[in-house]
């Protein structure tokens, strides 16, 4: 058994650019889906009956699915309904919507984890729910899952591999066209799982690092995330 | 103002009867402070005085009675909440400032956000605030960097931030030791010889004898005793003979 690597080195523009494709797609995706997985935490607690259903089906459609249906779902669903959209505008949309779901989990939680005491002093102080929401509870709760949020964000970039099956030029469909022309197999997916472990390593110092600039008391604590 | 208004009490609790599920725990508790009166509710653990006070601040919903504060009928399910607690300010035993900001901000908040005051006016208000609690030079502090004293002390001037009419405090000493809870008494004295409605609940004996306009002394979700600090000397229940006996 003999290994040859070079007729994949030789193509390490396509690998370039697909890596950087699959980060535009990862960070795309979790800044998106932070919004909506917070905006659905706050809806599926809120009071209004209709709001609390509708994330909560939402949530519960995304995370009983696998990811692939649903990115198959999306791409012909608005293509058939006459939405021609780009590949990666319906990878971005499709890792969004499925992040989304599982980040509306994760800041569910971590609302919850504040002490009811906060929500009550900022009751009494005449905040609204969703000021006390942005200004007391917002910031403690990510910061109290922030640890989870890191890992669900590199899931998201190693899942962004599946959108290779809708052409998108990310590492994985670079990475099937150079083995499809290169015959070596083994050796292009020996080299993108390099690639993409190094990926998730540079993605957790990212937040690492993030999360050291934004969250002072961690820093002043000397306390790991 | 004419005479009708300056005479009616600020606080009014009418036959108030409060549950949670099966238990009882307020049965029937009446009594009334007038404007600049400052009120102590003494009583043993479970007696019922953290519900009553929460009942005020609407903090719980009365199962009956009545219950109007500076104006607002709290017992109305219609209450604007919001009005309501622009005119009542409280504190709790566990200081419950925002830990993941300064105590600047931490009294900020609520001027600026639900009062709409402009960012300079807020400023000078915090630091009037805190220096009136002895805390003129925390301002850029973390909670966490206060003592247990000085946190309470700031939750204090958070609230008072607010210019409430009213302020409830709920054994707000309780988690402090001897030391500290002196100072932040002295806060509380000297927030009773401005004039200031007050509501207080507390185990400070002394304390509670020397601020009292009014005792409550409760007992089993009952008030059975309300009066000047000297009720204390000559209790006519049993009840608050015992308990005068053990606490004091
Ligand atoms: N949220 C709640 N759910 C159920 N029971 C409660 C709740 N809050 C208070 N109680 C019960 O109501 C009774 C009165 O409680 P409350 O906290 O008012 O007493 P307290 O006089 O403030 O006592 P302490 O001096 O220990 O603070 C207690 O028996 C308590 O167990
Ligand atoms: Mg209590």
């Amino acid at each position: 058994m003999s290994f040859d690597f070079s007729p994949i080195f030789d193509r390490w523009p396509m690998l370039l650019s697909g890596a950087l494709m699959t980060m535009l797609l990862a960070t795309a995706a979790t800044a998106l889906g932070f919004v909506i997985g917070t905006l659905c935490a706050v809806g599926r607690n809120s009071s209004y009956r209709a709001a609390s259903a509708i994330c909560a089906v939402y949530v519960e459609t995304i995370r009983n699915t696998p990811f692939l249906v649903q990115i198959f779902l999306i791409f012909f669903g608005l293509s058939t309904l006459g939405f021609t959209l780009g590949a990666v505008t319906v990878a971005i949309l499709a890792l969004t919507i499925n992040v989304g779901a599982y980040t509306g989990e994760i800041m569910r939680a971590g609302f919850n984890s504040v002490h009811s005491g906060q929500w009550e002093a900022a009751e009494c102080l005449g905040l609204s729910r969703l000021q006390t929401y942005w200004h007391v509870v917002l910031f403690p709760a990510v910061e109290r899952v922030y640890p989870s949020l890191t890992s669900q964000f590199i899931l998201l970039m190693l899942a962004s591999s599946i959108t290779s099956q809708i052409s998108v030029p990310e590492l994985t469909g670079n990475a099937n066209f150079i083995q499809g022309v290169s015959f070596r197999p083994l050796e292009t997916y020996l080299v993108i799982g390099v690639i993409y472990f190094a990926l998730s390593v540079v993605m957790r110092q990212a937040f690492n690092g993030i999360g050291m600039l934004i969250f002072p008391r961690r820093r002043r604590l000397g306390t790991a995330l | 103002m004419n005479n009708a208004t300056e005479n009616k009490p600020v606080i009014v609790l009418r036959d108030v009867e409060k549950s949670f599920g099966q238990v009882k725990v307020l049965h029937g508790v009446s009594f009334e402070v007038q404007r600049g009166q400052v009120t102590v509710l003494i009583g043993r653990s479970g007696s019922g005085k953290s519900t009553a006070l929460r009942c005020i601040d609407r903090l719980e919903t009365v199962n009956a009675g009545y219950i109007e504060v500076c104006g607002h009928v709290v017992t109305d399910p219609a209450l604007e909440l919001r009005k309501l607690r622009l005119d009542v300010g409280i504190v709790f035993q566990s200081y419950n400032l925002f830990p993941h900001l300064t105590i600047g901000q931490n009294i900020m908040l609520a001027p600026r956000s639900v009062k709409n005051l402009p960012k300079t006016e807020t400023v000078e208000l915090a630091r009037a605030c805190l220096e009136q609690v002895g805390l003129g030079d925390k301002f850029d502090a973390y909670p966490e960097q206060l003592s247990g004293g000085q946190q309470q002390r700031a939750a204090i001037a958070r609230s008072l931030a607010m210019q409430p009419k009213v302020m409830l405090f709920d054994e707000v000493t309780s988690a402090l030791d001897p030391e500290l809870t002196g100072e932040v008494l002295k806060v509380i004295e000297r927030l009773a010889a401005g004039g200031m409605t007050m509501v207080i609940v507390t185990h400070e004996m002394n304390f509670a004898r020397r601020i009292a306009d009014q005792l409550v002394f409760m007992h089993q979700g009952k008030i059975w005793e309300k009066g000047p600090g000297a009720i204390l000397d000559a209790p006519q229940t049993p009840e608050l003979q015992r308990f005068a006996a053990q606490e004091l």
